[in-house]
C-alpha cells in the first residue's frame, strides 16, 4: 500500500546532484585566488582586443589610427586604471603563488603575504593613478 | 548514612543554557525534488557540540533527521558537515564557539552526491584514495629482527600527514573539486604524501606518477579552504606542495 514512494515523478532521482547551499567562507586564501582568476580573465580579454586592434595595422594605417583614436577618451583612460589595477594585483599575488608553491616556509606566510600583496597593491596605485589621471583629464 | 555520591546534586544555576537556532538544509530523495531548508530551536549548553544539537533534534522533535556519526569524539571522521559555511567535524565544533545570536546554518558538505539530508554519497572521495594506493609496498624483505626500523627524524618527515581519519572535510571544501570531481583532491594527495615520504616504502615513484596526472597535484590553486577545513590541523597545502616538489624531482 505504500503509494507514496511509487507516486513520485517518473523520472525521480535517487540522489541530488546540486551543489548548491550557502555561500562557502573561505579566507585568504580563496578569495585571492578568486581575485587572481577574475583579473586573469580580465587580462585574457584585454589582450584578445589588443591583439586584433594592433593586427588591424595590417588590414590598412588609416583602421588602425581610427581605432586607437577612439581610446584617447576619459573613459577609457578610467579603464585603463582598472586594467592596471587588475595587471598590479595578478603580478604581486602570482609571486606570492609562486612563494607559497618553491619557498618551503610559504604556504606557513600565505596570509601574510596575502596583505603584504595588498599592501604593494595600494602602494603602486596611489603612484599611478594620479599620475594617470592627470595626464588623462588635462588635454 | 547518605554518600556524597548518590545524592543528586544541587542545581548550580550558574550552568545558563540557551536557545539556539539551527537551520538546517534537508532532502528527502523520496518527497524532494531540491533541498529545503527548515529550522529547529534547541537548548543548549555552552559547552555542547553541534553534534548534541543534532541528536536532540533526532530523538525529541524530528527522528527522521538523517546524518552519520560514529565515534562523536573527532576520530572516526563520519560527520563532516557545512557549519555557518565552513567545513567541520559536528563533534568537535562547541555551542561556545559559534555567535549563537544568528542561527546556525548546516548542510551537507559540498561537492559530492547528496543522498540524504546530511548524508552524502562518499563513493567517488573514497575511490580517488584508493587510486593513490594507499598502503606499504615495500620491495625488500624486513631486517633481522623482523621490522623495518626508522630513524626518528624519517618518521617526523611524513609525522603530519598520518593524522587523516578521512572525513573528506577538506577535498569538499576545495573549489577546484567542485567544478571538477575528477580531481583527486587534498584528502588523497595527503594519503599519497605518507607512503611518498616514507623511507620504508619503495613505490614513491608509482604514486608521484599517479599524482602527475592532468586531474593531480596540478590541479591545486592553493587556496587553502582544505588546511583551513582540516579536524586534524594537517598542514595540506603544504603537504601538497612538497609533492609537487618531488614530482619535478622526479623522487621525495
Ligand atoms: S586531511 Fe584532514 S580534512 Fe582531509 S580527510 Fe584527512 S582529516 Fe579530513
Ligand atoms: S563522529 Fe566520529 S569524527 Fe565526529
Amino acid at each position: 500500500m505504500s503509494v507514496k514512494t511509487a507516486g513520485g515523478s517518473p523520472t525521480a532521482p535517487t540522489t541530488s546532484k546540486r551543489i548548491s547551499g550557502t555561500l562557502y567562507r573561505g579566507r585568504e586564501g580563496m578569495w585571492s585566488w578568486v581575485l587572481h582568476r577574475i583579473t586573469g580573465v580580465a587580462i585574457f580579454f584585454f589582450l584578445l582586443v589588443h591583439i586584433l586592434d594592433t593586427a588591424l595595422v595590417r588590414v590598412s594605417p588609416e583602421a588602425y589610427n581610427a581605432v586607437i583614436g577612439t581610446y584617447q577618451t576619459p573613459i577609457m583612460g578610467v579603464g585603463e586604471v582598472a586594467l592596471v589595477a587588475a595587471i598590479v594585483f595578478h603580478a604581486f599575488n602570482g609571486l606570492r603563488i609562486i612563494l607559497i608553491d618553491f619557498w618551503s616556509k610559504g604556504s606557513r606566510y600565505q596570509k601574510v603575504m596575502f596583505y603584504v600583496v595588498i599592501g604593494l597593491w595600494v602602494v603602486t596605485m596611489v603612484g599611478f593613478v594620479p599620475r594617470h589621471l592627470i595626464n588623462v583629464f588635462s588635454h | 548514612m547518605s554518600t556524597a555520591t548518590l545524592d543528586a546534586p544541587t542545581q548550580d544555576d550558574a550552568v545558563q543554557s540557551f536557545t539556539v537556532t539551527f537551520i538546517i538544509r534537508r532532502f528527502d530523495p523520496e518527497v524532494d525534488d531540491e533541498p529545503r531548508w527548515q529550522d529547529f530551536d534547541v537548548e543548549m549548553f555552552a559547552t555542547d557540540r553541534v553534534l548534541d544539537a543534532l541528536h536532540k533534534i533526532k530523538w525529541e522533535q524530528d527522528g527522521s533527521l538523517t546524518f552519520r556519526r560514529s565515534c562523536a569524539h573527532g576520530i572516526c571522521g563520519s560527520d563532516a558537515m557545512r557549519i555557518n559555511g565552513r567545513n567541520r567535524l559536528a563533534c568537535k565544533t562547541l555551542i561556545k564557539d559559534l555567535d549563537i545570536s544568528k542561527p546556525i546554518y548546516v548542510e551537507a558538505i559540498k561537492g559530492l552526491p547528496l543522498e540524504k539530508d546530511l548524508v552524502v554519497d562518499m563513493e567517488p572521495f573514497f575511490e580517488s584514495y584508493r587510486e593513490v594506493q594507499p598502503f606499504l609496498i615495500a620491495r625488500s624483505e624486513p631486517g633481522a629482527g623482523k621490522e623495518r626500523v626508522q630513524s626518528v627524524a624519517d618518521r617526523a618527515r611524513f609525522d603530519d600527514t598520518t593524522k587523516c581519519i578521512l572525513c573528506a572535510a577538506c577535498t569538499s571544501s576545495c573549489p577546484v573539486f567542485w567544478t571538477d570531481g575528477q580531481y583527486f583532491g587534498p584528502a588523497a594527495i595527503v594519503n599519497a604524501h605518507r607512503f611518498i615520504f616514507d623511507s620504508r616504502d619503495d613505490a614513491a615513484k608509482v604514486r608521484l606518477d599517479i599524482l602527475n596526472d592532468k586531474e593531480g597535484v596540478w590541479r591545486c590553486r592553493t587556496t587553502f579552504n582544505c588546511t583551513e577545513a582540516c579536524p586534524r590541523g594537517i598542514q595540506i597545502t603544504q603537504a601538497i606542495a612538497e609533492v609537487k616538489q618531488a614530482v619535478m624531482r622526479g623522487k621525495p
